[in-house]
């Protein structure tokens, strides 16, 4: 009994993160079934989705506002708005202009965006990490006659469903909507789409506005979770979730949330059975394992060549 | 309704294409003929925008569009498909003909979301006219499978539907028949005529299949090695010297 609280705390710890980590994955995963490039600036994204969300909580705080639903509802449209033009604009500035170039281009001028957006945060707001209020507390505990008492935070009750509602909105509009239908249109051929009429560079800032938009849930949804926000608070989220996606395929979305549950789990797990320094180790030792033996990912196609 | 002068396009020095010149009266199809790599397919992609030709002009309805680039040429109503069947594999039958009507539709997400009366109207009426071309070419029990599981022949007719779809005025086919067997070719064959017939359509065809060019084309142009070598209607062309020669050899 005292066993299987002990692993399913882990579960529990390990998809909370691996959710979030699932929502920052559908940005890559979305802008590279598009444009066939990683959007290396995206880890920025969600670092300033969590710095949008703090400021409107501080500030919807500081104006008197008490009834927490309508606080972090505001905070999470605040942050959703800003990093979704922060995304628009990474497409503009450091895609769009050198479209169609080599492939190295786009991959240095958006290593540069991130490098900017990291450095104009640390100017605005300080390289030291600010405190994040803890809105969401308390809990469901769950304990055995042993020692071990097994939790189920408020907080991670609400990444869950959060990040259920937002996949499924994702999901219904990708295969129902007309825009999600000509999403799917561009990323298997762009040409064609564009000959058929569709306007491919709305479609092209519509992926990286929806991606940025769900790195700014996550980013709020973990900035809760672990307290505190820094300027580099997006670099090793943003590679934990480029990891996800990469393991559940590049370019699929449902590879996206899949590579994130897993490596969540497995993240977790290693800190619980063996040590929390290896939770890294484990990670991207998975994600070379997986590469080696299915090079496309666990729910990515094979690459048709095409004629 | 379609012009083209003098069209020449030259690949560094090679001259692929060089002063052809052909016409497109409405309700007509007019085939490309030609040997392997005579330049067929290097004029058509100079006429839809995949080329800008390095001379000529090419004129579509008083207009003249050559070297815009290929989706607006395609607004303008002149469609094409090409040797190799181009579908969205991995959507369904019917995805495929609403997603080429996406921008006769209202794409706001917002009415989309509150699902305004508009927003499902003209979706509906983008339901019916895939349906129609469904039924046109014989493929509505298939509408729900991924266009990619189709057999070949299914796909070339499909191909075609989302063409029509978007009510061109003018489609352009490259080698439509390709990998058809003769029964799927006659269809074809019936199709074709009936987009004209019915349709009001003007088609330009390059095909290798003769006797499909010769029972449908209203005239024929031949070209060979990127020059133009005769044209005419199919039974001036049949019994034309330089065009036996170019076939068959000098004898």
């Amino acid at each position: 009994m005292q066993d299987l609280l002990y692993f399913s705390q882990q579960l529990i710890n390990g998809l909370t993160i691996g959710s979030a980590y699932a929502l920052i994955a559908i940005g890559y995963t979305m802008v590279y079934g598009i444009i066939g490039m990683i959007n290396f600036a995206h880890g920025e994204i969600y670092m300033i989705g969590a710095y949008t969300a703090l400021i409107a909580i501080t500030g919807l705080t500081a104006l008197g506002l008490a009834w927490l639903p309508l606080i972090l509802i505001v905070a999470l449209l605040c942050a959703m708005l800003v990093s979704s033009s922060m995304g628009w604009a990474v497409e503009r500035v450091a895609y769009r202009p050198v479209r169609g170039r080599h492939r190295l281009i786009p991959l240095i001028s958006a290593i540069g965006m991130s490098i900017f957006l990291q450095n104009y945060v640390h100017l605005a707001q300080g390289s030291r990490n600010i405190g994040f209020p803890a809105l969401i507390e308390g809990g469901f505990n769950f304990s055995a006659d042993g020692a071990f008492e097994m939790s189920l935070s408020y907080m991670q009750i609400t990444i869950f469903i959060t990040t259920l509602i937002c996949m499924t909105a994702l999901s219904l509009f990708i295969s129902r909507s007309r825009t999600g239908r000509a999403c799917r249109a561009v990323s298997q051929d762009i040409g064609m789409a564009s000959l058929l009429g569709i306007d491919t560079n709305r479609i092209i800032s519509a992926t990286f506005i929806i991606g940025a938009a769900l790195a700014a849930v996550a980013g709020l949804l973990l900035g809760m979770y672990y307290g505190s926000v820094d300027p580099l608070f997006g670099f090793i989220a943003g590679l934990k979730a480029f990891t996800a996606a990469v393991l559940g395929g590049i370019g699929s979305i449902p590879g996206a949330m899949l590579g994130g549950l897993i490596l969540g789990v497995s993240e977790s797990m290693t800190s619980g059975y063996l040590s929390g320094e290896y939770k890294d180790v484990v990670s991207f030792g998975l994600l070379i394992l997986i590469l080696l033996f299915k090079p496309t990912g666990l729910l990515g196609k094979p690459e048709v060549e095409k004629i | 309704m379609l012009e083209v002068q003098n069209l020449s396009m030259r690949f560094g020095g090679l001259l692929a294409v060089d002063g052809v010149s052909l016409d497109v009266q409405e309700r007509e199809i007019v085939s490309i003929i030609g040997p392997n790599g005579a330049g067929k397919t290097t004029v058509f992609n100079c006429l839809s925008g995949f080329y800008k030709p390095t001379g000529g002009k090419v004129i579509f309805e008083g207009k003249e569009i050559q070297g815009i680039p290929d989706y607006k040429i395609s607004r303008l109503g002149m469609v094409r498909t090409f040797q190799h069947v181009r579908l969205f594999t991995q959507m369904t039958v019917v995805e495929n003909l609403l997603v080429a009507q996406h921008r006769h539709l209202n794409t706001n997400m917002i009415a989309g979301l509150l699902g305004t009366p508009n927003y499902k109207e003209r979706e509906q009426k983008a339901l019916d006219r895939a349906a129609y071309w469904l039924e046109r070419v014989g493929l509505l029990d298939l509408a729900n499978r991924d266009a990619g599981n189709l057999a070949y022949g299914q796909q070339r007719r499909l191909e075609i539907a989302r063409c029509m779809v978007t009510e061109p005025k003018l489609l352009m086919l490259d080698e439509p028949a390709a990998g058809l067997n003769p029964a799927e070719t006659k269809e074809l064959n019936q199709l074709i005529v009936s987009l004209k017939e019915d349709y009001n359509v003007s088609v330009v065809l390059i095909e290798h299949d003769m006797s499909l060019v010769m029972d449908i084309s209203d005239r024929i142009n031949v070209i060979n090695q990127g020059k133009p070598l005769a044209s005419g209607t199919p039974e001036e062309i049949r019994h034309n010297d330089d065009v036996i020669k170019a076939y068959l050899g000098e004898a």
